[in-house]
C-alpha cells in the first residue's frame, strides 16, 4: 500500500515538474514578462510542495498506526471481556488477532476473538481509507498553494532554496536524532531495571549471575526475593574483567602502536612508510569477528597447550588470549595516532636539541614525546574505549562466567559479553533480566562518552598548542 | 667513565631504540602474515568438496513414476529407496550396522541429489548411470586430511570398518573433489558438507545496499549543511560534538538502539535485512560524514568565489562546483564506511541475525543471516567441518573488503584534484 502511494506520489511530482515549466513560460510569452527565476525553478518548486509534506505525512501516519491500532484493539478486546492481565497477554491477544485477520490462524476461536478480528478489520480499513484521503488532501492543498504562488510569479529559485536548506538543516539533525534515540532506549529500560534493582547494589555488588534471576512478580517483590536478585545483579566482576581484558590489550598495544609511530614518523624513510603504514593499518579493517574466530580457535588452544606443557592450567577462553588478541587489533589506532601526533611536533624543538648535541633518540625521548605527550596519551585513551566497547573477540574468546579474579590464565568476562548472551535468542521484554543488558549498555555508553570526551579534548588542546 | 665510554654508550642507546621500533613494526606485520596464513591454510579447501562415484540404477519396481513423468510428479516422487539401493551397492556391508554406517559416509541429501540427475533427464527409468553424491562431512574431512586416522576408535567419529570402507573406495578411485557448489548456493545448514553461505550473501548484500541508501545521502546532504551553509552557533557546534561522539559509541551500543526503537516500538520484523540495514546505516552515518566534511573542506574558496563572482547564487556555487570537485573523497569516504559495515557483526547479533536461517532471503523482510554473523554463528559450532567453512567465510568477507578499499583508494587517486 505504501509503495503504491509513494509511486504516485513520485509520479505526481514528476508530471507538475514539466507541468510547472511550461504553465511558467507560456505565462511569460503570452503576459510578456520576464520571469523572476528560470522555468525549471518553478518546475522543482511544484515538486518540493507536492511530495515533502504528504511524504513526511505518511511517514509519521506509518509510524503510529500500528501503536494506535493495537491499543485500541486490545482495549476493544477487553471490553467484550477477553481477561488481560499484563502486557505480555495483550501481546499475545492482538498477535492472535491479527492472524485470524491475515487467515494464518489455526487455534481455537472463541466469540471475543471473532469480534475483536472483525473490529481489527473494520479499523484496518478505516486507517487506510483515511490516511489515502488525508495524503491526497494535503497534495492538493499543497498543490494548489505552489500553483497559486508560481502564477504570481514568485521568486522560485531563491524558495527552493530556502526549502532545500531545511533539507540539509534536517539531515544533520539526525545525528542528534540518533544521540537521542541511543540515550531515550538505554534509560528507558534501565530506568525500569534501576526501580527494582538499587543503583548501588548494582554498581557495587561482587556477584554477576542474571541467568538466576527469576522473578515471579516483577510489581512486587518480597525483601527475600530482592536480597536474591541484588545478587544476581553485581556489576563489580564485570568492569573488573573488561578493565583487566583492557589492561592486557593495552599492556600489547601500547608499546607496539607507540615505538611503531615513532619509528615511523622519525626514522623510517618514505618509501618503508610508504608500504609498512597501510600494511599495519589492514589490522584495523580486518572485521572483529575474524579476531574473535582467530582467538577463539587458534590462539586460545595454543596457550592451553603450552601451558600443560609447563604444568600450569590455562583455561581455554583465557583472558589473556582474548587481551593479546585485542591489543593487536588495537596497535593501529595507536600507531597511527601517535604517528600523526609526532609529526606535528616543529621541526624548530629537534633542531634545538640536536644543537646542543643530543642524538637522536635522546631527542625523541627527551623533547618530542614530553612534547606531544598530551596527543599520545588522547590517542591511548581512544584505543582504551575502543577495547572496552569491543565485543565480537570478547564474545567470542572470552568466558561468560563472571569471575572475579586478576590471573590472566582464567576465564573473564565483559560487559559487552554479557549484553550479548542475555539477548541472544527469544527473551520476554519486562524482566530485570532483560533490562540489566540496557543498564549495561547505559554504563558502557557513559563510560566511552567519558573517555571520548577527555581524549578529543586532549588531542584538540594539543593541536592548538602548536598550530 | 671517560668521553669515549660514555659516547659509545649513548650510541649503543641510540641503536637499541632504533631496534625497538623496527621490532615492533615486525611484530604488527609478522602478525598480519599469521592471520592471514591462518584463515587461509584453513579455510580454502572449503571450496572443494568430496563425491563418491556411485551407480545409480532407476529401477522401475523401487519407483511409482514413469519415464516422461512431468516435473511436479518426479519432485513429489520417492526416491528414498532407490537412494538406499545405490548407496548400499557401493560397498558389501554385512549387517544392518555396517549398512548404517556405509549410509552414513553419504550426505543425508543423497536422495535429492538422486533425484536431481532424473529431473535434469527424465528418461532414466530401467538405465544406469554414473553420479557422483556429495560424501558426509566426515569423509571430507578426512579426504583432505584434516581429521586425525591415528585416534582410537572410539574417539573418531568414523568407525573402522568406515574407514576401511574409504581406503577401498580410494584404491578405486571412487573418490574425488568437485567444486563445492553448495557452499555458494545453499543457506545455512546442520550438516557443515551442506551448509552455505548463499543466504549470508544475500542478507550482507541486501543490508548493505539499505545501508548505502539510508546514509549516503543523508551524510552528504549533512556535510554539505554543517560545512557550507550552517551559521557558527551553538546548534552547529552541539552537532559536531554529537557527530564526532556518535563515531565513537561502541557498536553494540547501536544494536541495543535498534532493539528498543526499531524491533520494540515500531515493530519492524525481526532478524531481517531491513532493520540490519537501518541500524548500519544509523552507526556508518557519522563515519561517513566525517570524511565528506573533511574532502569539502578540501576544495580551496576561491572555487566558491568564482562561482559566486559570476553571478551563481550560494546554492549554486555549492551544488555545481563544490560538491562535484569532492566527489571523490565523498565516494572513497562513503566505500570505506560501508565496509565497516560490511565486516559489523555485534548489532546484528541483537537484532536477531543470529536466528537458523536455511532459506535465502528473497526480500529485505525475509529472515536472513549475513556474512560476519555466519563466521560467528559456524565458529560456535563444533563440527570439524565448520571449521573449514569458517574460514572460507573469513575469506571471502576480507576479499570483498579488500575489493572495497581498492575501489576507494583508486578513486581517490585517479579522480581527486590536488591543490596547491
Amino acid at each position: 500500500m505504501n509503495f503504491v502511494l509513494i509511486f504516485l506520489i513520485a509520479i505526481f511530482s514528476l508530471s507538475l515538474f514539466f507541468y510547472g515549466k511550461s504553465k511558467t513560460r507560456s505565462i511569460s510569452i503570452q503576459q510578456n514578462i520576464k520571469l523572476k527565476a528560470l522555468p525549471k525553478f518553478y518546475g522543482y518548486y511544484l515538486v518540493l510542495w507536492c511530495s515533502i509534506p504528504s511524504l513526511v505525512f505518511l511517514l509519521v501516519w506509518s509510524l503510529f498506526e500500528p501503536v494506535i491500532i493495537k491499543s485500541i484493539i486490545i482495549e476493544t478486546a477487553a471490553n467484550q471481556g477477553a481477561i488481560i492481565n499484563d502486557k505480555n497477554e495483550a501481546n499475545l491477544i492482538y498477535e492472535k488477532i491479527k492472524a485470524i485477520h491475515l487467515g494464518t490462524y489455526f487455534g481455537e476461536l472463541d466469540t471475543i476473538l471473532k469480534e475483536s478480528a472483525l473490529s481489527y478489520a473494520k479499523f484496518i480499513n478505516l486507517f487506510t481509507n483515511s490516511k489515502i484521503v488525508l495524503i491526497f488532501g494535503i497534495i492538493i492543498a499543497s498543490v494548489i498553494y505552489s500553483l497559486k504562488k508560481i502564477k504570481n510569479n514568485n521568486k522560485a529559485r531563491d524558495d527552493v532554496e530556502v526549502i532545500l536548506k531545511g533539507l540539509l538543516f534536517v539531515s544533520s539533525l539526525i545525528a542528534i536524532l540518533t544521540t537521542m534515540g541511543i540515550i531515550f532506549s538505554l534509560l528507558f529500560e534501565s530506568i525500569k531495571f534501576f526501580s527494582v534493582i538499587n543503583i548501588f547494589d548494582y554498581l557495587f555488588g561482587t556477584n554477576w549471575s542474571p541467568q538466576r534471576a527469576f522473578v515471579s512478580d516483577a510489581s512486587a517483590i518480597t525483601t527475600a526475593e530482592y536480597e536474591e536478585l541484588k545478587d544476581a545483579f553485581g556489576f563489580v566482576p564485570l568492569i573488573a574483567g573488561t578493565s583487566f581484558i583492557a589492561f592486557i590489550a593495552m599492556f600489547v598495544a601500547v608499546p607496539i602502536g607507540l615505538f611503531s609511530g615513532i619509528y615511523m614518523a622519525e626514522y623510517a624513510s618514505s618509501k618503508i612508510r610508504k608500504i609498512s603504514k597501510p600494511i599495519i593499518e589492514i589490522l584495523a579493517g580486518i572485521p572483529t569477528v575474524v579476531y574473535g574466530f582467530f582467538a577463539a580457535l587458534t590462539v586460545g588452544p595454543f596457550f592451553r597447550q603450552i601451558g600443560e606443557s609447563i604444568g600450569l592450567t590455562v583455561s581455554s577462553e583465557s583472558a589473556l588470549a582474548a587481551g593479546l588478541i585485542m591489543g593487536i587489533m588495537i596497535i593501529p589506532y595507536i600507531s597511527s595516532l601517535s604517528d600523526d601526533v609526532i609529526n606535528s611536533v616543529p621541526q624548530s624543538l629537534r633542531d634545538g636539541s640536536y644543537a646542543v648535541g643530543a642524538t637522536k633518540s635522546e631527542t625523541i625521548k627527551q623533547v618530542v614525546i614530553p612534547a606531544a605527550l598530551p596527543g599520545i596519551i588522547g590517542s591511548v585513551l581512544l584505543a582504551v574505549s575502543r577495547a572496552i566497547g569491543e565485543t565480537m573477540i570478547v564474545v567470542m574468546a572470552a568466558g561468560l562466567a563472571a569471575n572475579l579474579t586478576i590471573n590472566p590464565l582464567e576465564s573473564t568476562t565483559t560487559i559487552t559479553t554479557q549484553i550479548v548472551m542475555i539477548l541472544v535468542g527469544d527473551q520476554e521484554f519486562d524482566s530485570p533480566k532483560t533490562q540489566s543488558a540496557f543498564a549495561l549498555g547505559l554504563t558502557l555508553f557513559v563510560a566511552t562518552l567519558i573517555l571520548n570526551y577527555i581524549a578529543q579534548r586532549a588531542v584538540k588542546k594539543y593541536r592548538e598548542k602548536y598550530d | 667513565m671517560t668521553k669515549e665510554q660514555r659516547l659509545k654508550k649513548r650510541h649503543s642507546a641510540e641503536r637499541r631504540f632504533r631496534l625497538y621500533g623496527i621490532a615492533s613494526i615486525c611484530v604488527a606485520l609478522l602478525f598480519v602474515l599469521i592471520l592471514v596464513n591462518n584463515i587461509f591454510s584453513k579455510g580454502s579447501s572449503a571450496f572443494m568438496k568430496t563425491v563418491i562415484d556411485v551407480e545409480v540404477f532407476y529401477d522401475p519396481e523401487l519407483i511409482e513414476i514413469e519415464n516422461g513423468a512431468s516435473e511436479e510428479n518426479i519432485r513429489e516422487a520417492d526416491f528414498y529407496d532407490i537412494t538406499i539401493e545405490t548407496l548400499l551397492k557401493s560397498y558389501p556391508a554385512k549387517n544392518l550396522d555396517e549398512e548404517n554406517e556405509l549410509i552414513d559416509l553419504f550426505t543425508t541429501d543423497a536422495e535429492i541429489e538422486i533425484k536431481k540427475a532424473f529431473l535434469e533427464n527424465n528418461n532414466l527409468i530401467g538405465k544406469k548411470i554414473n553420479l557422483e553424491i556429495t560424501s558426509s562431512d566426515d569423509i571430507d574431512q578426512l579426504h583432505k586430511g584434516n581429521y586425525p586416522r591415528d585416534l582410537p576408535e572410539d574417539r573418531r567419529r568414523i568407525s573402522n570398518f568406515q574407514l576401511k570402507i574409504y581406503d577401498t573406495l580410494v584404491e578405486n578411485k571412487k573418490i574425488n573433489k568437485n567444486f563445492n557448489n553448495y557452499y555458494f548456493n545453499n543457506g545455512d545448514s546442520r550438516d557443515p558438507e551442506l551448509a552455505g553461505i548463499g543466504g549470508a550473501l544475500v542478507g550482507s548484500f541486501y543490508s548493505i545496499i539499505i545501508c548505502l541508501l539510508l546514509a549516503f545521502p543523508v551524510a552528504v546532504l549533512a556535510s554539505i549543511y554543517l560545512e557550507e551553509f550552517a551559521p557558527k552557533n551553538k546548534i552547529t557546534d552541539f552537532i559536531e560534538i554529537n557527530i564526532n561522539n556518535l563515531a565513537a559509541v561502541p557498536s553494540i551500543v547501536y544494536g541495543l538502539l535498534a532493539l528498543q526503537i526499531l524491533l520494540a516500538t515500531i515493530q519492524l520484523p525481526r532478524s531481517t535485512p531491513l532493520v540490519a540495514g537501518i541500524t548500519l546505516a544509523l552507526m556508518t552515518l557519522p563515519r561517513i560524514i566525517i570524511p565528506c566534511r573533511a574532502s569539502l573542506k578540501a576544495v580551496p574558496p576561491s572555487i566558491r568565489e568564482g562561482a559566486l563572482a559570476v553571478g551563481a547564487s550560494k546554492f549554486q556555487s555549492v551544488f555545481h562546483h563544490v560538491v562535484p570537485l569532492s566527489l571523490p573523497g565523498t565516494l572513497s569516504g562513503t566505500i570505506i564506511g560501508l565496509a565497516q559495515a560490511l565486516g559489523e557483526t555485534a548489532p546484528l547479533i541483537l537484532i536477531g541475525m543470529v536466528a537458523f536461517v536455511v532459506d535465502i532471503p528473497s526480500t529485505p523482510i525475509d529472515p536472513s543471516s549475513s556474512l560476519p554473523v555466519q563466521v560467528y554463528l559456524w565458529s560456535e559450532s563444533a563440527e570439524r567441518g565448520f571449521v573449514e567453512k569458517t574460514s572460507a567465510t573469513i575469506m571471502m568477507l576480507l576479499s570483498f573488503l579488500i575489493v572495497m578499499n581498492f575501489i576507494a583508494v583508486y578513486l581517490r587517486q585517479k579522480f581527486e584534484k590536488r591543490w596547491n
